[in-house]
């Protein structure tokens, strides 16, 4: 039991919290803007790969870290445009076009990978981000730039939600379109920028595994985190500030279970109060659990956006 | 003299064959109330939609302190100094007070919104005209008085790009509100004259337009048909202008079904039916009626003053809080798969989003209820044969058009809203033998047999129809009654009510007044009663 | 004009995706023919098509009914390998300890274990979304992961096939219990005549009983379905059962007609590619069988095509999901142009 304890409070611990939730909290706030302006962007996992694969290629080919970083927003940005197209503009099915995304950008990027380096068994690595050891503090000191961008963009996007105009109109466009247009607000393109932002985040959110997590791409590396996101947004209640929590959250139960499982005594320990040594995949899957409990437990109070998968024809009263 | 504030210059609107607006011409004086009185369709909504931008007029000009307005622009009016508040709320549940008022206020590219002073320039207004608000709520949070509040703050409230109204619109201000919201609305009126802004209150309550307005415009199936000051103005001679003493009255020929009527036992019974619902005042409140086979009892009313509990509650989709409705003796369960059953044909307000699955062929759209009968299935499987051969006698017997492409597979959403009411007649009017009436001459299982379902409770049927469909939909249903149906209709228009009804009683809050034989009312009585007013006095002025 | 849409789709399809052929350096022409030929070009490329197809044709089928009445199931993966364990649970050796009853009776048991696991998969999803309102694609999608760690854990322990030389993967069901071959020198089991006899069951179905009825109804409009009489929420866990079986059958068949046991890499995303198919056969059950042999065609084409012309087999998956997309479209598209000829 000291042991867990011991754990809890060691920074390494913490640090490696932090660097977990990081893709979480770019990849939440990404869901956060498509959903708050009524858009359900189902595409975020197939984005977070296309993202994580030309991070790194444009990294790889000499663009630097950072241009790996706007290229993989970028990408983001492109697929956003096509699902803003398809939702938006011919308000066909969020859902169809969401999917339909996360597979032409898992699989894109999956073949240009290979076209790029054809005879290779592992990829080429790159030299990714380093840690931050410029800073003082302890456990953010551990961290990369990458890092410290997500945890900014946090306020900077509640300030830019709460504080801006553009902010305000967004908000309206995700909960009653006809008011925002009663007072002279374009609602498509309002969602479509929306769209496309969110996606961008996404997208960058793929570009920490591959430039900052770890050194390189490969395969099923993004694993369902964008699924997690999704959840996290509900969680949040759509704010920026919660989205922080519930990714700090799920990223600490995710950090705790590998090491609990790697703990000396957690068998026996676990053997002693549950009977029977758990397998290591239960501890894999309970961050996933625990996604599908915080969805339920929010489900009766959630405020969704009340545009939220309406799509919206112009002049509709 | 000044110049008149606002006016309205031989406006023209058609809708189709629907003269929404004809040639109306109307001035607004500065610092003046003028109440726009009429019914539902009298055009009151287009006109002001005009103003507002969201259609063209097809004829006539508006123009705001001399200069014209430019058509076909919701910012123009708005930059014009021009506000409204629509009866349903342009708000967002979600977001706060001063969110929903300062939306549009700041170009979009600005980037910081100026919060402080947008809430100074929201509490100097509110103070200005007396509206107690409290900027950080969440709508969601807000009575519908205090809404309305926000919505009115919102046209006020000078602020960024806005000027601040100097013109406000309010439509149906008092349908939702409480008595005293309602005080607090007037008091906030009088403030606003006091500084010099004028103000369209459109309105069908007679009261409180007598008190608040200055000067009264009335329309009546789209033209100005009387505009007189307040003052030395009665409620009779509003309530005459407004419902027409020269509408063509067709007087139903009382058939022995319907005068032998009240001697039968009921079929369907309601006894101090209450609903409670969310809004300020219970959507029925103690509800007595009496339906009995072969009669025709309409419920008039406004729309919104619970009408809509009544037809879901007897279309078996909601329950009582209060009260017993009995069908035939018996208590009734709320689903509508018993009410079906029962022999109970439920036409509904909506036709295209609640009476048919518009994606589904017409053939399939006409046996949504008894699908699963012994006439239509068996074993799970239904009767293709039986049911396309039911579907082509009812689409010939009550003349469904508009399958000539593709026949009875014609996607139900394709039909005109006269053709679709015609195939929801005949779903519910084709019934089999119900409940022990004998039908005469039909074979056992015949599934549409011409015996009449036991009760009929249609809600507003012919609504958006044209007039062949009109005449067609009442034929029918007066057709059902000879049989020896118990129709009960809901209908805002008194022109349908008159045509059909047997008794009448009128609907106002969820209150019901006691059902009358049509004899017994007059069109001045009617508009009175629609309007809350206590029946014995006003009556005796107003005949 | 019922081919108008799709044939526009698979135009556009095959012009997108030939820029991808030209990045990856090979003939267009060439690197095509090749994909064709190694999808339908020869009778093995038929029997390995086929073979693909199979289970595909079933995650279609489960995703298109749900999808029928807006149950939007994309766990079709964790729902496919809760029946392939729960077929190899009733059907294989456990530990020595087997069951002795004869084929007839094990066979159809089996079968029953498998769809039964798939449908109590979907049914706590389709609850949660019926009573809570919780949206019923996240719910789903995060069980696929949950339910592959569970494989994973029973792949390891109790199940685990102690002869597979530290091999994760499953007993193997009794030979007697295995799907035949349906042709020589093919993998091609007779569990493609399952899937092709489901579909027409399943379009049947929809088309023809009342409970078909009701589906369709309550997809297209639940509120006028409601106010019909239909039980709408009945409906729903009625769906939810038959979808989540469907895929659940899908595993228990892939299981019995190819290796005879659980891996945790026997489904390279059937259960995703099943929405996908659904979604392109416009979520008819007939269609589901042309698109679900038209992506397994693909899928094999283009390991072929991989082999020979190096054009990365990653192609498949743009291809699918191109024509997914240009199908919605030209959906659209064709729609307008009925509505502009009525007005």
């Amino acid at each position: 039991m000291s042991d867990v304890l011991d754990l809890l409070l060691a920074a390494p611990f913490w640090a490696s919290v932090l660097r977990t939730a990081t893709p979480l909290i770019l990849g939440t706030l990404g869901v956060l803007l498509c959903e708050r302006a009524g858009v359900l962007n189902l595409g975020i996992e197939g984005i977070m790969v296309a993202g994580a694969f030309v991070g790194w290629l444009a990294a790889y080919h000499g663009a630097g870290l950072w241009g790996g970083v706007l290229a993989a927003a970028a990408v983001g940005a492109v697929f956003g445009a096509l699902h803003a197209l398809l939702t938006v503009t011919l308000s066909l099915s969020q859902h169809v076009s969401g999917l339909g995304i996360t597979l032409l950008a898992t699989g894109l990027a999956s073949f240009a990978y290979r076209v790029s380096f054809p005879k290779v068994d592992s990829p080429p690595t790159i030299q990714p981000f380093a840690a931050m050891g410029w800073l003082p503090i302890p456990v953010l000191g551990a961290q990369t730039p990458m890092t410290l961008l997500a945890l900014l963009m946090v306020p900077a996007l509640a300030w830019g939600l709460y504080r801006t105009p553009l902010g305000l109109a967004l908000r309206m466009v995700g909960e009653n379109p006809a008011a925002a247009e009663g007072q002279g607000l374009d609602v498509l393109r309002l969602r479509a920028g929306a769209v496309i932002a969110g996606s961008a985040l996404m997208g960058v959110a793929g570009a920490f595994l591959t430039l900052s997590a770890f050194n390189a791409f490969y395969f099923n590396m993004v694993n369902g985190r964008g699924w997690v996101c999704v959840a996290l947004v509900v969680f949040a209640s759509w704010r920026p500030g919660k989205a922080l929590l519930g990714a700090l959250l799920f990223a600490f139960f995710d950090a705790l279970q590998l090491r609990l499982q790697q703990a000396s005594g957690a068998a026996e320990a676990a053997q002693a109060w549950l009977g029977f040594v758990p397998p290591y995949q239960l501890y894999l899957a309970l961050p996933y659990a625990m996604a599908i409990v915080a969805l339920v437990l929010v489900a009766r109070r959630a405020a969704y956006p009340q545009a939220l998968m309406k799509p919206y024809r112009k002049g509709e009263r | 003299m000044t110049e008149p504030v606002l006016q309205f210059s031989g406006i023209t609107k058609r809708f189709g064959a629907l003269v929404a607006n004809d040639a109306i011409s109307l001035t607004l004086a500065r610092g003046e109330v003028l109440a726009l009185l009429g019914e539902n369709g009298a055009g009151k909504s287009t006109l002001v939609s005009i103003l507002f931008g969201h259609y063209r007029a097809d004829a006539g000009t508006i123009t705001v302190d001399g200069r014209p307005l430019p058509p076909g622009n919701p910012s123009a009016a708005l930059a014009a100094g021009i506000g409204m508040v629509h009866q349903h709320f342009s708000l967002a549940d979600n977001l706060s007070v001063l969110d929903n008022v300062m939306l549009g206020t700041e170009p979009l590219w600005q980037p910081f919104s100026r919060r402080a002073a947008a809430r100074a320039a929201l509490q100097d207004t509110a103070q200005r005209f007396g509206l107690q608000v409290n900027a950080d709520s969440r709508i969601k949070d807000l009575s519908v008085g205090e809404r309305q509040r926000v919505e009115i703050l919102k046209a006020l409230l000078p602020f960024g790009r806005r000027r601040g109204a100097r013109v406000l619109i309010l439509d149906e201000p008092t349908a939702v509100l409480t008595p005293q919201e309602s005080e607090s609305l007037f008091a906030t009126l009088s403030q606003l004259v006091a500084q010099g802004l004028s103000v369209i209150f459109i309105s069908h309550k007679l009261d409180e337009v007598l008190r608040v307005s200055h000067r009264i415009a009335v329309l009546r199936a789209g033209k100005l048909v009387a505009e007189m000051p307040a003052a030395g103005a009665s409620k009779a001679m509003l309530a005459q202008a407004m419902v027409g003493r020269d509408v063509p009255r067709v007087v139903r020929v009382p058939t022995p079904a319907g005068a032998a009527a009240l001697a039968q036992t009921p079929v369907c019974e309601l006894r101090k039916l209450s609903v409670r619902g969310a809004g300020p005042w219970p959507q029925l409140d103690g509800v007595n009626l009496a339906l009995r086979p072969g009669e025709v009892v309409a419920i008039a009313g406004v729309a919104g003053n619970g009408q809509q509990a009544l037809a879901d509650l007897l279309h078996g989709l909601i329950a009582a809080d209060a009260g017993s409705v009995t069908l035939a003796g018996r208590a009734m369960p709320a689903t509508p798969r018993d009410w079906i059953a029962a022999g109970v044909a439920r036409i509904p307000e909506d036709r295209h989003a609640v009476g048919v699955v518009g994606d589904l062929p017409l053939w399939e759209n006409a046996v949504l209820e008894r699908y699963a009968s012994p006439a239509f299935a068996r074993g799970g499987l239904i009767k293709r044969g039986v049911v396309t051969a039911f579907a082509q006698r009812l689409v010939e017997r009550y003349d469904v058009r508009g399958t000539e492409g593709a026949g009875l597979a014609t996607p139900t959403r394709a039909l005109s809203g006269g053709n679709m009411q015609k195939l929801i007649l005949g779903r519910v009017l084709m019934t089999g033998p119900q409940l022990g009436r004998s039908a005469g001459n039909t074979e056992a299982g015949d599934a549409d047999a011409t015996s009449a379902p036991l009760l009929i409770v249609a809600n507003q049927p012919t609504w958006g129809l044209d007039v062949g469909a009109v005449a067609y939909v009442h034929a029918q249903l007066l057709a059902a009654c000879a049989a020896g149906a118990a129709l009960l209709l809901i209908s805002e228009d008194l022109d349908e009510v008159f045509a059909l009804a047997d008794r009448i009683a009128v609907m106002h809050h969820g209150r019901l007044t006691p059902a009358r034989p049509v004899a017994d009312w007059t069109l001045a009585a009617i508009g009175l009663a629609m309007a809350g007013v206590a029946a014995s006095s006003e009556l005796a002025d107003a005949a | 004009m019922l081919l108008g849409a799709p044939l526009l789709a698979v135009v556009a399809t095959l012009l997108i995706s030939s820029l991808l052929v030209v990045w990856a350096g090979a003939p267009v022409g060439q690197a095509y023919a090749l994909l064709l030929e190694g999808g339908f070009g020869s009778r093995f490329a038929w029997t390995e098509t086929l073979t693909r197809a199979t289970p595909l044709i079933l995650t279609g089928l489960a995703a298109a009914v749900a999808f029928k009445a807006r149950l939007y199931n994309i766990g079709g993966e964790g729902q496919l390998y809760a029946g392939a364990i729960a077929a190899v649970a009733v059907g294989g050796l456990h530990g020595g300890a087997g069951f002795s009853a004869p084929t007839w009776v094990l066979f159809p048991l089996m079968m029953l274990a498998a769809a039964t696991a798939g449908a109590l998969l979907l049914l706590g999803p389709a609850l949660l979304k019926s009573r809570l309102g919780v949206d019923e694609v996240v719910t789903t999608l995060l069980l696929n992961f949950i339910v592959l760690l569970g494989v994973s854990a029973l792949l390891d322990g109790p199940m685990k096939d102690a002869s597979a030389m530290g091999w994760p993967q499953s007993v193997a069901i009794a030979d007697r219990l295995q799907l035949s071959q349906l042709v020589e020198r093919g993998r091609v089991h007779t569990g493609l005549l399952w899937a092709l006899a489901l579909a027409p069951v399943l379009w049947a179905l929809l088309a023809f009983t009342t409970t078909g009825f009701e589906i369709r109804a309550v997809g297209a409009n639940a509120r006028a379905a409601g106010f019909a009489g239909m039980p709408v929420a009945w409906v729903t866990v009625k769906v939810a059962l038959l979808s989540g079986a469907l895929a659940g059958l899908a595993g228990a068949i892939e299981v019995a007609g190819r290796a005879g046991y659980v891996t945790l890499d026997m489904s390279p995303g059937y259960g995703s590619s099943g929405v996908v198919i659904a979604m392109l056969a416009a979520l008819n059950p007939l269609g589901v069988v042309a698109a679900a042999v038209f992506v397994a065609g693909i899928l094999v084409g283009a390991d072929s095509m991989s082999r020979a012309v190096g054009v990365p087999t990653y192609i498949a998956d743009v291809i699918v999901a191109v024509s997914l997309i240009t199908m919605l479209i030209a959906t659209l598209l064709t729609q307008y142009r009925i509505r502009f000829d009525r007005s």
